[in-house]
């Protein structure tokens, strides 16, 4: 009983210093591949080809002057970027990186909890994130960023509709509402019209993956749906007021999510731990390939295409936003659901 | 917020807001008041004047050939444009014959710097709609124009390149090769311009149908260049009054069908396009001999005045110049800057359109604060 | 030159404005040069001492010393200011163009023709402005819709006719030209074309900015280029070059301070 609270411990431990580090370099990523896809180098100043550039950073970001507007809700200022950045790590509690792992004789699982409503509970502990954005902008006494997050926290709530209906559809697939469930319902996946087993969920819904794609650009306020946060209209967006320590937690908060979303899509879609065609016999010299190592590069390969698309394309309006995600994602995603209820029905 | 003034908050009274003088994407000092209902704008007040630093009083203090510093600094973006309209307003004056050769190499400046401002502008646009990464792609085409005229005349924005009756210097040798390779260079990546943007679906969207204005309107609220005939008017002062040497080379003039802010866009473009067409042609015409004419010591036009025009990347760029006749400095200097009377048809076209729109639309007027405000 | 010698800086052996272009010495009088005959008889603040303003003169030709090696040279007579622009006929060799004749025609004895270097010019009077300006831009041979310019210049020895407004009309159909000159007097009122060629807008803004002459019928007549409360129009002959000089300098934080008052912003 010890030894489970103590190695419960230490994964929590592991896994926050993981994803902060994690957090941290993802901007560092973020602002190289910007910098190569814009011909040009990025950091490459701070450590070896800026290697460092996220230590200099938290450490400008801690020593800033903390500054609150007059007229500000002081509480509700300093608590909205804690209500943004802790749902966002939390969430991870249930997200497992492979099946377990020996260490010392002692097995220790790669998620922290297998949730039997794993989905649900990331569902839930995700939608809190809103409350912050909103509380930031209102506490901070400003037009700007009241008019911004407004328009953030109706964003999101939108893009959540269309985001939840696929996972129900992923439900359906699955069977199941905990996530290690669902990726082994992927590895167990009778394919219809052969006997192999093993499929990732994104050949069965690649719908379903499109929309749940374009709804976590939209969650995480990334491009082409960053207008909340389009310095180029209104200056800052939510968080114009704040600095220092604070604006560092809204922006990890926002990398944090960027990573949850990723992380998602990659144990529901990419089929989590598992090698690449698991239903591929002659491909087995891949497992020697441990499976938190796939689970790691697909998270990568989902992040790296959040990047790319940021560099690439342009910025949707707010009206337009909106009715792309009403007018044609919720349909689509409603649709999607009716027929995957009918396929597992019949096949 | 105190929750006693939750009335005033939910009312519907328009919300006013100050965009700049300092902005990230006002493209310079230019501050504009914004009534908006909701996300609406009601209307817009265009408030300009803080770049103002009386290039035309300092005109009247200024003999005419360092009047040339003088007009660099108005449109900053194209400085070889202006150089070129004053020198030729005042070679009217002086009814002085400028030698073919600095005619052409006039036209080729004059031609590279519509491809300096107008790759300028894209990334800039693009840059405020949220394309960032095509701000870097322009730059670096910008980038081996400038090294041209760094070659050519020592500088990479202020140019001071022309005098009245010609040019000081020569071209250096080797420099038109470059030129060529930099008209193939930016025809090439025009190509990739495009595949960006021209069919990208939120640019389309962005762009389509905002900001429309029609011919008939754009003429009657003083529009000039590329905005003009985005709208469908066949204007531009290269062709309906030639000057330098552009009489003698084949182009066309692009013209718009719906005057928004997609086919501005389109009709800069092509004007790209065009621009590396006639520097190619004058290129291969480049006649040989002097490139400054006979020109008096100590310049001094007869007594009049006049007006003359050329077509700027912005529009058209017109010099109103009156002469004393006794004075080394002219008696009085007007500019006409096409960015200041496209600025304030601004109001009308934001008009009912969203916040986001005004940026796009700011974009799209393709204004220099040194111009609007001299 | 019977000017009285009081107001005229020392001159040519250490010019305080050489055409370089530096600023006059700040001990000097605001304005560089030697003064002109300028005193000019209609302009009520003429002759007085340095507070006020005074016109700012064309520059003598060869004003530098070392422009002549070390010759002695007699002091050079600054050239009278002008009385007015020339305004010079039509020579007889130039036909005139069909709107010119179409114009003639159908305002007959209104306008004087000028021309000079290619270029047309009309001065009407002011009260048939905007009579004429309607026909030119409504008659489909001149079809003038397109009004290029609009701006004024200043001749203070031209009295009481001080200004020159100047209308620069294009057509955009048929590629005419035409300039229509106003001769304005000092205080007097122009009227607005805003209501001919929506395009005079801002032009007239500007001038009235600039030269301080207002229109009526103008919908935003106020500042754009200087700052809405400034005194003085700056590009008229007698503002000087530096500014109004000591008055306004004399404490930069009090005028900061009327300024901001002003413009309070409301940024709740």
């Amino acid at each position: 009983m010890i030894d489970t609270v103590i190695v419960t411990l230490v994964q929590i431990a592991v896994l926050l210093v993981g994803l902060l580090a994690a957090v941290a370099y993802l901007v560092l990523l973020e602002r190289k591949v910007q910098a190569w896809v814009q011909v040009r180098l990025g950091p490459m100043r701070v450590g070896y080809h800026g290697i460092l550039q996220p230590v200099a950073d938290i450490l400008k970001l801690v020593i800033k002057e903390d500054i609150t507007p007059a007229r500000a809700d002081k509480w509700i200022y300093t608590l909205s970027p804690i209500i943004v950045l802790v749902p966002a790590l939390i969430v991870f509690a249930v997200i497992p990186f492979g099946t377990s792992v020996t260490l010392l004789g002692v097995t220790i699982p790669l998620y922290i909890s297998d949730l039997n409503v794993g989905l649900l509970y990331i569902t839930a502990v995700a939608s809190l994130g809103v409350y912050g954005l909103i509380l930031g902008g209102w506490s901070s006494n400003s037009k700007y960023p009241l008019l911004a997050s407004l328009r953030a926290s109706a964003q999101l709530i939108s893009y959540e509709v269309a985001v939840t209906m696929t996972l129900v559809s992923m439900i359906l697939m699955a069977g199941t509402l905990s996530m290690v469930g669902i990726v082994e319902a992927q590895r167990a996946f009778q394919l219809p019209f052969s006997g192999r087993t093993g499929l990732w969920f994104i050949f069965a819904q690649p719908v379903a993956f499109f929309i749940y794609f374009v709804g976590g650009l939209a969650e995480t306020n990334r491009a082409p749906f960053d207008l909340p946060e389009a310095e180029q209209e209104l200056v800052g967006g939510f968080h114009t007021e704040y600095s220092g320590m604070r604006f560092a937690l809204f922006f990890l908060a926002e990398y944090a999510n960027m990573i949850v979303i990723s992380a998602v899509a990659t144990t529901l879609f990419l089929g989590g731990w598992l090698r690449p065609f698991p239903n591929v016999a002659w491909l087995g010299f891949l497992d020697w390939v441990p499976g938190w190592a796939w689970f790691i590069v697909k998270t990568f390969a989902f992040l790296w295409v959040f990047l790319w698309v940021r560099a690439t394309l342009p910025r949707y309006r707010y009206d337009q936003l909106m009715r792309l995600g009403w007018k044609f994602l919720i349909p689509l995603a409603i649709a999607n659901v009716m027929v995957t209820a009918a396929l597992v029905v019949l096949l | 917020m105190q929750i006693e003034r939750s009335a005033t908050q939910f009312d519907t009274d328009e919300l006013v807001i100050n965009m700049g003088p300092q902005h990230p994407s006002t493209h310079g000092v230019l501050r504009l008041v914004l009534r908006l209902d909701g996300e609406r704008v009601v209307d817009a007040d265009v408030v300009i004047g803080y770049l103002h630093r009386g290039i035309e009083k300092l005109s009247e203090n200024r003999d005419w050939t360092q009047i040339v510093l003088l007009t660099d600094r108005m449109d900053y973006v194209a400085a070889a444009t202006n150089n070129l309209g004053y020198c030729e307003t005042v070679e009217k004056l002086l009814q002085l014959e400028v030698p073919r050769r600095a005619r052409y190499i006039r036209t080729i400046l004059s031609e590279l710097q519509r491809l300096a401002s107008h790759l300028v502008w894209l990334g800039t646009h693009a840059m405020d709609i949220g394309a960032v990464t095509v701000f870097l792609y322009c730059l670096r085409e910008r980038e081996l124009i400038l090294d041209l005229f760094e070659e050519y005349c020592g500088a990479r924005l202020t140019y001071n390149s022309m005098r009245v009756g010609g040019l000081p210097i020569d071209l250096p040798p080797g420099w038109d090769r470059k030129v060529r390779e930099i008209c193939d260079i930016v025809d090439a990546k025009v190509v990739e311009y495009e595949q960006l943007l021209t069919q990208n679906r939120i640019w389309l969207e962005r762009t389509r149908e905002v900001g429309v204005i029609s011919g008939v309107e754009a003429v009657a609220m003083g529009f000039c260049g590329p905005p003009l005939r985005a709208s469908g008017v066949a204007r531009d002062v290269r062709k309906d009054e030639p000057y330098a040497a552009y009489a003698e080379f084949a182009f066309d003039i692009p013209i718009g069908a719906r005057g928004d802010t997609y086919d501005r866009y389109l009709v800069r473009l092509e004007e790209i396009r065009q621009s590396t067409r006639i520097v190619r042609q004058a290129l291969d015409g480049l006649p040989e001999g002097p490139v400054l004419g006979k020109v008096p010591r100590l310049i001094k036009p007869p007594a009049g005045e006049t007006y003359h025009a050329i077509e700027a990347p912005k529009g058209e760029l017109g010099f109103f110049i009156v002469s004393d006749g006794k004075s080394i400095s002219p008696y009085r200097f007007r500019v006409r800057p096409p960015s200041f009377c496209n600025l304030q048809v601004l109001p009308r076209l934001v008009r009912g359109h969203l916040v986001a729109d005004v940026v796009a639309l700011i974009g799209t007027i393709d204004i220099v604060l040194g111009e609007v405000d001299r | 030159m019977d000017q009285p010698a009081a107001p005229k800086p020392p001159s040519a052996p250490s010019p305080p404005a050489e055409p370089a272009g530096a600023p006059p010495a700040p001990t000097a009088a605001p304005a560089p040069a030697p003064a002109t005959a300028a005193a000019a008889p209609s302009t009520p603040v003429a002759a007085d001492a340095a507070p006020t303003p005074r016109p700012a003169p064309a520059r003598p030709p060869a004003a530098r010393p070392e422009a002549k090696a070390g010759a002695a040279r007699p002091e050079p007579k600054a050239p009278p200011p002008p009385p007015g622009p020339p305004d010079p006929p039509p020579p007889a060799d130039v036909a005139a163009p069909s709107f010119i004749t179409a114009l003639q025609a159908a305002f007959p004895g209104v306008g004087t023709v000028t021309y000079w270097v290619g270029d047309w010019t009309v001065i009407v009077p002011a009260d048939r402005l905007i009579e004429v300006g309607r026909w030119l831009r409504d008659t489909s041979e001149t079809a003038f819709d397109y009004c290029a310019d609009l701006t004024a210049v200043d001749w203070p020895m031209r009295a009481p006719e001080r200004f020159d407004l100047v209308y620069c009309l294009y057509s955009v159909p048929h590629r005419f030209r035409l300039r229509l000159k106003v001769r304005l007097a000092d205080q007097a009122e122009a009227p607005s074309v805003t209501g001919l060629w929506p395009a005079a807008n801002w032009f007239e803004r500007e001038v009235f900015d600039m030269f301080g002459i207002r229109f009526t019928g103008h919908p935003d007549l106020r500042r754009i280029l200087m700052p809405e409360e400034w005194q003085g129009h700056p590009q008229r002959k007698d503002y000087p070059l530096e500014g109004p000089g000591e008055l306004l300098l004399e404490d930069p934080q009090e005028w900061l301070k009327l300024r901001n008052a002003a413009r309070e912003a409301d940024f709740d």
